[in-house]
């Protein structure tokens, strides 16, 4: 049986989703908003391109490499039922570029990158920085959050790509020590059967991750309240949202694009 | 900066990690004894439960519903192109799910939420000192904080899995049905799974429902300075125990392949 608390928890759930989805919704407005005509601080962005993009190189470089030998050694078990070692290089290609990269690098990236910009923005929300720019009449929008929301789009968007091809040698190293095959198999398998159609796919994809972690980590930074305590339940409720929005925006992605 | 001060950096870099590497299997030995000894508050793990648990039970569920969806048409896409049979999208989809897929997503998914939560929750004992009041009073810390998480995840991390896959599987089912109109019969079909295909699942989830917890551990009581040392400890506890997550797969699907032949 259902009790009145339980219903009473259903409520108050769904009352903080939508809480926090109007919430972003607005601040996506506001960013767009001081995009035309464009007012951005730009060594923020450039310092938080870097942070974000150059920094983050060598995890998503590791992750990419062995998420090519996972994508080859199930695609390996396919071979040694169905014998089909010409579909190696272009089952494990396609499923890089449209899903697993795109995917994968981006719950990495949100776990290190939005995580630590949510930590960062809360931080200044709880010890009033914010209130202090806007005291100096500037605007937290174009100076904090744009930069950062570019940033975070762009270098997601190139760390994919990088990925990408990381994975691919990955999967074409791991596929010759494992599984004995040729690098031309994997190559010829791979470059006659892919369209560009599946790496721009891939590549919508990233983008649209990386302006959604974006807008969660900054929404969960600005909106903080209540001390250290809140900075922690901020970093938290960004990764879950991060998440969650990249499995959705995953599924939308995959029904509209071809 | 010259050479030698590369070659120093670098030497210094594999040192800390060195060093790094042994603490954090120390922590996992004496968290794992822990376990053994049963060394913590009564109703402690049952607490912990219910934070891994109860509160991921929506999380997991909804991420991975739609992974279920995507994959059916993405796959189901390319079976049309190449093919034109659908019949085998959804036992292939159920045996790939249950070794590979539902294991390391929910992995992922914990990584991100409960690892996060486990680092910060143990960092901020740490920076505020709480951690060597408990040494103080006579209390391993490993055993008292890490112990019942540890079992908590143990636990929960196969209890998700198994979430997992029957959401996956069932939203998989539903959108093939109205995607691409496979008749539901077809597709809730378990014969393609072998007991290879479980036994790999259910080795992937042990191993990282423990990895999770110790790495996550680790990074807190690693945890130094303030609350800037507390939002490190946590992102490098979710980068860890992801990529800890990420390397397992590999190492457990690939010694499959090696030494069992893929289990065929």
């Amino acid at each position: 049986m259902i009790g009145d608390t339980t219903i009473a928890a259903v409520g108050r759930g769904t009352l903080f989703a939508w809480r926090e989805l109007g919430g972003i919704t607005i601040l996506t407005g506001k960013v767009l908003r001081a995009l035309v005509p464009p007012r951005l601080d730009g060594p923020e962005l450039l310092r938080n391109m870097y942070r974000m993009g150059n920094r983050s190189l060598p995890i998503i470089a590791l992750t990419a490499f062995f998420v090519g030998g996972i994508m080859v050694i199930q695609a390996g078990v396919l071979v040694k039922q169905l014998n089909a070692a010409g579909l190696v290089g272009w089952g494990a290609g396609y499923a890089i570029f449209r899903e697993v990269g795109p995917m994968l690098i981006a719950l990495m990236f949100s776990g290190r990158v939005g995580s630590n910009n949510t930590a960062e923005l809360a931080t200044m929300t709880v010890t009033e920085q914010l209130d202090g720019l806007r005291a100096l009449a500037i605007d937290p929008i174009p100076y904090l959050v744009v930069p950062r929301v570019i940033a975070m789009t762009v270098c997601l968007l190139c760390l994919v790509i990088l990925g990408n091809l990381i994975a691919l040698y990955g999967g074409a190293f791991f596929a010759m020590l494992l599984l004995d095959l040729e690098f031309s198999t994997l190559y010829y398998s791979l470059v006659d059967n892919i369209s560009w159609l599946d790496f721009v796919h891939g590549a919508v994809k990233a983008a649209a991750f990386g302006s959604a972690i974006a807008m969660t980590s900054c929404y969960f930074g600005v909106s903080v309240r209540g001390g250290a305590v809140g900075v922690g339940k901020a970093v938290n409720a960004a990764v879950v949202a991060a998440a969650i929005s990249i499995v959705t925006l995953d599924f939308l992605l995959t029904a509209v694009l071809p | 900066m010259s050479l030698g001060d590369r070659i120093e950096g670098l030497g210094a870099a594999v040192l800390r990690s060195g060093r790094s590497g042994i603490r954090l299997a120390l922590i996992g030995a004496k968290s794992l004894r822990g376990v053994v000894e049963r060394d913590y508050p009564k109703g402690e793990v049952a607490r912990q439960m219910y934070i891994v648990g109860n509160k991921s039970v929506l999380f997991i569920a909804i991420t991975m519903g739609f992974l279920g969806m995507v994959m059916v048409i993405q796959s189901g896409h390319q079976l049309n192109r190449v093919t034109g049979d659908l019949t085998q999208l959804g036992p292939q989809f159920l045996k790939l799910f249950i070794q590979e897929f539902a294991p390391t997503i929910t992995a992922l998914m914990l990584a991100t939420r409960v690892g996060a939560g486990i680092a910060a929750e143990v960092g901020s004992m740490k920076v505020t000192e709480q951690i060597d009041a408990l040494r103080l009073s006579g209390i391993t810390p490993t055993s008292y904080l890490i112990a019942p998480r540890l079992v908590a995840c143990l636990v929960m991390g196969i209890i998700l899995t198994i979430i997992a896959i029957v959401v996956a599987f069932t939203a998989g089912g539903i959108s093939a049905w109205s995607v691409f109109g496979l008749n539901p019969t077809a597709f809730f079909d378990s014969s393609m799974v072998r007991t290879y295909d479980v036994v790999i699942g259910l080795i992937k989830a042990l191993s990282y429902s423990l990895a999770i917890p110790i790495i996550s551990g680790f990074c807190g009581l690693e945890a130094r300075g303030g609350s800037e040392g507390v939002g490190t400890a946590t992102t490098s506890a979710v980068i860890g125990s992801s990529f800890a997550v990420l390397l397992l797969d590999f190492l457990i699907s690939g010694i499959g392949l090696t030494v069992f032949g893929g289990g065929v």
